[in-house]
């Protein structure tokens, strides 16, 4: 049986209200969404900052956790990483690279982080700007370790367990 | 003075986003169970069957949002799953409109499964959606082959006057709306590569900087194909929707308003070389863009060809300010009112209230990708999240438009509700890699305390300061006149 005319626009209007509702709890959502929370970045979760590893890495390297990435600490970029497991990570504007920084400080080819049975090293590709390890700027391949910040333009990045 | 650094990030909000999916379900469900109860004065006999299965769909995509992505944007999925309810909703309502009532929606339904599978399964296996920024080459070709598919002999298909389908079986699918998700990724990861010479300015030409000639490339290469699709498919939505897509991710990557102008231009010079195959030299199988196009300009002069778009007025009028209510209306008299003309039965049963929201929910999904793009830091994902919103925009503007007479018709989609399987699938999985960008946006990142580039010996003065665009970058001129005023202790890399 069909049902009164007058409960079939009771129904129409409630369901349209309700649609409207929807929309407006989705807007309500979005604006509290406009402004993040604030923390001390202490709360953030933190990369693992060890003690520089002793000279003789290549016994001490497996003991002590091996790193495996390396990743961006400090900058508007921090977050990304990319994998040592290949060996070498490029780092630049390019789309060949590992790290794609977005900089205009950061050459196309910049540096590159070298993986082998004797550490980590930082290499500079003849970039413009140069590369820092601690702050200083680095002229031939480096030796880095778990405590080592690399800087390039405004990004600081390290090697992660 | 105390030493501790405040960073703002995104709450993960999912207790939020379950909240509006649950009542998105509610309003889904109750669409169906309004519609019943008008047409037969009880409740559909399946309706206990069907919430359950409805409520999994979305515990599933919620439960895998929640263990994958934790930061992805909240009001996606409520969105998604009330457009997908309410287009379920009323492919039921037109089963009922003929004799005996067909069963469209348990197959439809059976697609909706199908889509939150590609899109649980999306999430499983991107988490991150940067590796996919290596396969440009290899995602253009896939995409390309897709679209070319249903040119082949065998399994091309052609219904309704266009080549876009192909069929397999009793299956029929659309790979187009798949290319569309492929080739987005494909043109996002190529012009992340290639913007900084595509906005390079050329000639100037009344205060707007045009590209080189020898930039043309890309773009004469995309128009030819959607031409070659055009002529081939006839099929007027998918080549505009592409040519569309590519433009607009080039003005985004390059910020030079010189080739959306450069690509207005083309598609107008296409059109008209169009208009005079069809008209001088009388190319017999464009029959049905001439008829698209006389049924957008002059309906009413011929009754009997523009039938469906007369009657998707008349549906839409008789529908008013709130509509005659779900299964009160007549929208059985329009044909193909499942497929192209599902926006005409939103007007008539729900109204221009109804029409409006739906409407709304789109923008509000496109709005959420663009600020997905506006708040990332990486340029391949940026470009990504905003192809596929303006692709998707661009889908929704086409059809509702030509649905409601604005813009001549086109055979698109109207995203999550029309009746067909690739369409919902491909955007199911759309949502998914939208989701899956705007989560990786939104995550907080590990910062190291006490690494600061600011206290070491060289500081650094940014180049340009006032950002602008999406990339932040304000046009070349400026970043000369900028560097020029540094004192050279650090030269820009370019």
């Amino acid at each position: 049986m069909p049902m009164s005319e007058i409960a079939v626009t009771l129904i129409k209007v409630l369901f349209l209200v309700l649609l409207w509702i929807f929309i407006l709890s989705v807007a309500s959502v979005i604006r509290g969404d406009l402004f993040g929370r604030t923390v001390p970045a202490s709360e953030l979760p933190q990369p693992e900052i060890t003690e520089a590893p002793p000279a003789n890495k290549k016994v001490k390297r497996r003991d002590r956790g091996h790193p495996s990435t390396f990743a961006i600490t400090n900058g508007p970029q921090s977050g990304t990483s990319a994998s040592l497991a290949d060996g070498v990570v490029q780092i630049g504007r390019s789309a060949d690279c590992q790290i794609i920084l977005e900089d205009d400080y950061v050459s196309t080819r910049h540096a590159r982080v070298i993986a082998n049975d004797n550490g980590f090293y930082v290499e500079d590709l003849g970039s413009t700007n140069g590369t820092y390890v601690n702050g200083q700027r680095i002229t031939q391949p480096t030796t880095i370790g778990l405590a080592d910040a690399v800087r390039i333009g405004k990004t600081v990045m390290k090697l992660e367990v | 003075m105390t030493d501790v650094q405040m960073v703002v990030i995104h709450r993960s909000r999912r207790n939020i986003e379950l909240l509006l999916l649950l009542f998105a379900l509610g309003i889904g469900f109750s669409a169906y169970l309004i519609t019943g109860l008008n047409l037969y004065g009880e409740l559909p006999t399946n309706w206990l069957a069907a919430a359950g299965v409805w409520v999994i769909l979305g515990a599933a995509c919620h439960a895998f949002t929640r263990w994958r992505i934790p930061y992805a944007d909240p009001v996606l999925l409520p969105c998604v799953f009330l457009l997908n309810g309410i287009g379920l909703a009323l492919i039921f309502r037109l089963d009922q409109t003929s004799t005996p009532p067909a069963n469209d929606v348990v197959t439809q339904l059976g697609w909706t499964g199908l889509g939150v599978i590609g899109f649980i399964a999306f999430l499983i296996i991107f988490r991150d959606h940067r590796p996919l920024q290596r396969y440009t080459y290899t995602l253009a070709l896939l995409g390309v082959v897709l679209l070319l598919m249903p040119l082949l002999p065998g399994i091309g298909r052609e219904i309704n006057g266009s080549r876009i389908w192909i069929g397999i079986g009793p299956f029929s699918f659309q790979p187009a709306e798949i290319a569309k998700l492929v080739l987005t990724t494909a043109f996002a990861s190529y012009l992340v590569e290639r913007r900084e010479v595509l906005a390079l300015a050329g000639r100037r030409v009344l205060g707007i900087d045009l590209p080189r000639a020898r930039d043309l490339g890309p773009i004469l290469i995309v128009w030819a194909g959607c031409l070659l699709v055009l002529l081939a498919q006839r099929d007027l939505g998918t080549s505009m929707l592409f040519f569309g897509m590519f433009v607009m991710m080039l003005y985004v990557a390059t910020e030079r308003p010189g080739w959306p102008l450069l690509g207005l231009g083309m598609a107008v010079l296409g059109g008209l070389v169009m208009f005079v195959l069809i008209k001088v030299f009388k190319v017999g199988f464009f029959d049905h863009v001439l008829v698209r196009l006389s049924s957008w300009l002059d309906p009413f002069s011929d009754y009997d060809k523009n039938y469906q778009v007369i009657q998707g007025q008349f549906g839409m009028a008789w529908g008013g300010l709130l509509g005659r209510g779900l299964g009160e209306g007549r929208p059985g008299l329009t044909p193909l009112a499942k497929s192209d003309f599902i926006a005409t039965v939103v007007g008539e049963e729900l109204g221009v209230a109804g029409l409006m929201a739906v409407i709304l929910l789109y923008g509000i999904i496109i709005a959420r990708g663009l600020r997905t793009a506006l708040i990332g830091k990486e340029a391949f994902g940026k470009l990504l999240a905003a192809g596929l919103s303006f692709t998707f925009a661009l889908q929704v503007f086409a059809i509702i438009g030509g649905v409601t007479r604005l813009l001549p018709l086109t055979g698109l989609t109207t995203p999550f509700m029309s009746q067909g399987g690739s369409s919902l699938v491909s955007n199911w999985v759309l949502v998914a890699l939208l989701m899956v960008v705007s989560h990786q946006f939104r995550k907080p990142v590990t910062t190291a305390v006490g690494v600061d580039p600011d206290s070491e010996s060289t500081q650094l003065i940014p180049a340009v300061e006032s950002r602008s665009g999406l990339f932040g970058r304000s046009s070349r001129r400026d970043a000369h006149r900028e560097s020029a005023h540094r004192d050279g202790a650090e030269v820009g890399a370019r």
